[in-house]
């Protein structure tokens, strides 16, 4: 009996050791994802700082990589439009994000907010393509038609028009996401505000959002890389032409976009195909940093309250 | 009392900016139900679309976009499931989980068209799996794997430690532990992510418009290797490459169907992880 006891705890001690070093392996895939994604894009984009002016291709104010004579990659008008398409749209979602996520966590009715909660979740499921397809359809016509002439915007999809979209995309993570930050501030803060005679709105103001900052600073940095990052809403609402523009009511193709065109319409391992790499490459720079500032907050707040 | 008055004041503002949101949902939900509705029938959801997507239904982009999501399942469930119990529950403080945990937060904000490029420069080519289902699927795994990791560390993590404990305390070993009482408890949660996970690989686009997604194939796939077509990229090829008075009756349908069943992922886990939250209060 003894003897028997002693082979199942060795058994089972084995069996221990087995499964860790089994998981160990398979979280090894998370670091080699984001390691490939480094190294793909990399070397797929490699070859283009040789085979194209790479001072032109930061600092050109020409996309035209189908010109017969000589293809012209000029990265600006693709990345104005980004900038554009993203400013714009975190202009609308921050306030709206932040309006929305204080009256769901210091206002509303807890009934109100049952409802009001998962239909915010439902909103962040809505795929991008279909987002993009009702702004196509639907949100660019009625621009277009509600507005005389003269006032409507100066195409028909435009830059306003996907960044519209954007911002419903970058709502419901703004909402959870700072919501998470301003559930977390210590509930004694406020009842000690509350209780030195403040209302509701100044505690509110000086002392809750203050503490959540970070948390709601995070949030903004990742809703504003998912904005930048978001291809099919801006392939399908902004008019794809490569124009320099900084008006956002004019047709303008994003980085995204351009890729998500013009990739399948290139041959692998031309100057063309690797270009595109490099504008991936810039892409995943941006984002990268963005999510960079987002950790950096977040961990400064997590300090702060442990 | 002027204080007061600021606060109604402000208190409005913030209703209005939540009224603003529920708002956008109920017309963008609304008007693809109005618009899609007059489409869908038994035929729409069963046939192979005809002359040009003009009759006939979306049964293959269907049928694709659920190989898409079984696939993806596969592949992802385990590894995300696994490496979240790995960062929970073994290495929490050590070098390599921090890593991990900075790997898993970068590739969270990685944008969906750069995956499509890693599928399309690894995969499809380097690899040389061509355009195929397995492509598709395995970059979409590699999409919503930080979301598979992330809710199933949090739904992990929520389970107190007087639990594992109790159970060490037992003499089980860590693996037990984990297996019989960790992992039990934490489901609901592990599952409501996995679904969320599941719904947002049912709508990504720009990853499969590079790795393999067909907008017109006369059969269903053959195998993993064959190509493919999917709802969300048939509905992005047929807005913006066809005359839009022909196919306008295909593009609602598409859009709503597809909607449908985005949404109604979305709902499931929602009320499995509301339900669970009511069972189980530590």
């Amino acid at each position: 009996m003894a003897y028997r006891q002693r082979v199942t705890a060795q058994r089972r001690r084995f069996y221990d050791r087995a499964v860790y070093v089994i998981l160990t392996i398979v979280s090894l895939f998370a670091i080699l994802v984001l390691a490939a994604v480094a190294v793909f894009l990399f070397i797929n984009s490699y070859p283009a700082f040789f085979l194209i002016d790479q001072w032109q291709f930061f600092t050109g104010t020409v996309w035209d990589p189908t010109n017969p004579i000589e293809p012209i990659y000029g990265m600006l008008p693709l990345l104005v439009a980004t900038l554009v398409v993203t400013f714009i749209s975190a202009l609308i979602a921050i306030p709206i994000g932040l309006g929305a996520t204080i009256y769901l966590s210091e206002i509303a009715h807890p009934r109100v907010r049952k409802v009001l909660k998962p239909a915010i979740e439902v909103l962040a499921g809505i795929p991008s393509v279909v987002l993009g397809f009702f702004a196509l359809t639907v949100f660019a016509k009625f621009l277009w038609e509600t507005f005389a002439p003269g006032w409507r915007p100066d195409d028909y999809l435009n830059l306003f028009n996907g960044a519209v979209f954007l911002a419903i995309m970058m709502v419901p993570i703004i909402v959870s996401l700072s919501e998470d930050a301003m559930n977390s501030v210590p509930r004694s803060l406020k009842e000690a505000s509350l209780a030195l005679g403040m209302t509701r709105w100044e505690t509110m103001w000086k002392v809750v959002i203050p503490a959540a900052r970070p948390g709601i600073v995070a949030a903004i940095m990742l809703s504003v890389g998912r904005a930048v990052g978001e291809t099919m809403v801006v392939v399908m609402a902004t008019g794809s032409s490569p124009q320099l523009t900084w008006n956002p009511f004019s047709s303008g193709q994003p980085i995204t976009s351009t890729i998500a065109i013009e990739i399948g319409e290139v041959a692998a391992n031309t100057p063309h195909y690797h270009v595109l790499f490099e504008l991936g490459l810039v892409l995943f720079a941006i984002t990268f940093a963005l999510n960079f500032v987002a950790d950096y907050a977040m961990r400064k707040y997590t300090e702060r309250y442990q | 009392m002027r204080r007061r008055a600021k606060e109604r004041l402000f208190f409005l503002l913030f209703r209005g900016c939540a009224l603003v949101v529920g708002l956008a949902l109920l017309i963008i939900v609304g008007y693809i139900v109005f618009l899609g509705i007059g489409t869908i029938s038994w035929e729409f959801l069963t046939q192979f679309p005809r002359r040009g997507f003009t009759q006939g239904g979306i049964f293959p982009a269907i049928v694709g976009t659920l190989y898409l999501m079984a696939l993806v399942m596969v592949i992802a469930v385990p590894i995300g499931v696994l490496t979240a119990v790995y960062i929970s529950e073994y290495q929490g403080k050590s070098r390599f989980a921090g890593w991990l945990r900075v790997a898993v937060n970068n590739l969270a904000g990685v944008p969906s068209i750069v995956y499509g490029l890693l599928g399309l420069g690894m995969l499809v080519l380097f690899f040389g799996w061509g355009f195929s289902l397995m492509a598709s699927a395995m970059t979409l795994a590699f999409l919503v794997l930080p979301l598979v990791i992330t809710a199933s560390r949090e739904a992990i993590q929520a389970v107190p430690s007087s639990l594992r404990e109790a159970s060490l305390a037992l003499g089980t070993t860590k693996w037990q532990t984990i297996r019989h009482h960790v992992l039990p408890y934490s489901t609901p949660g592990i599952l409501t992510g996995i679904i969320l996970s599941l719904s947002r690989a049912a709508g990504e686009t720009a990853p499969i418009l590079m790795t393999g997604v067909v907008l017109t194939k006369s059969i269903l796939p053959q195998d993993i290797w064959d190509t493919f077509m999917a709802m969300p990229f048939q509905l992005y090829a047929l807005a913006t490459q066809t005359v839009f008075e022909k196919t306008k009756d295909f593009q609602y349908g598409t859009a709503l169907v597809l909607l449908i069943m985005v949404v109604l992922m979305n709902l499931a886990a929602i009320i499995i992880r509301n339900r669970y939250r009511e069972k189980y209060k530590w």
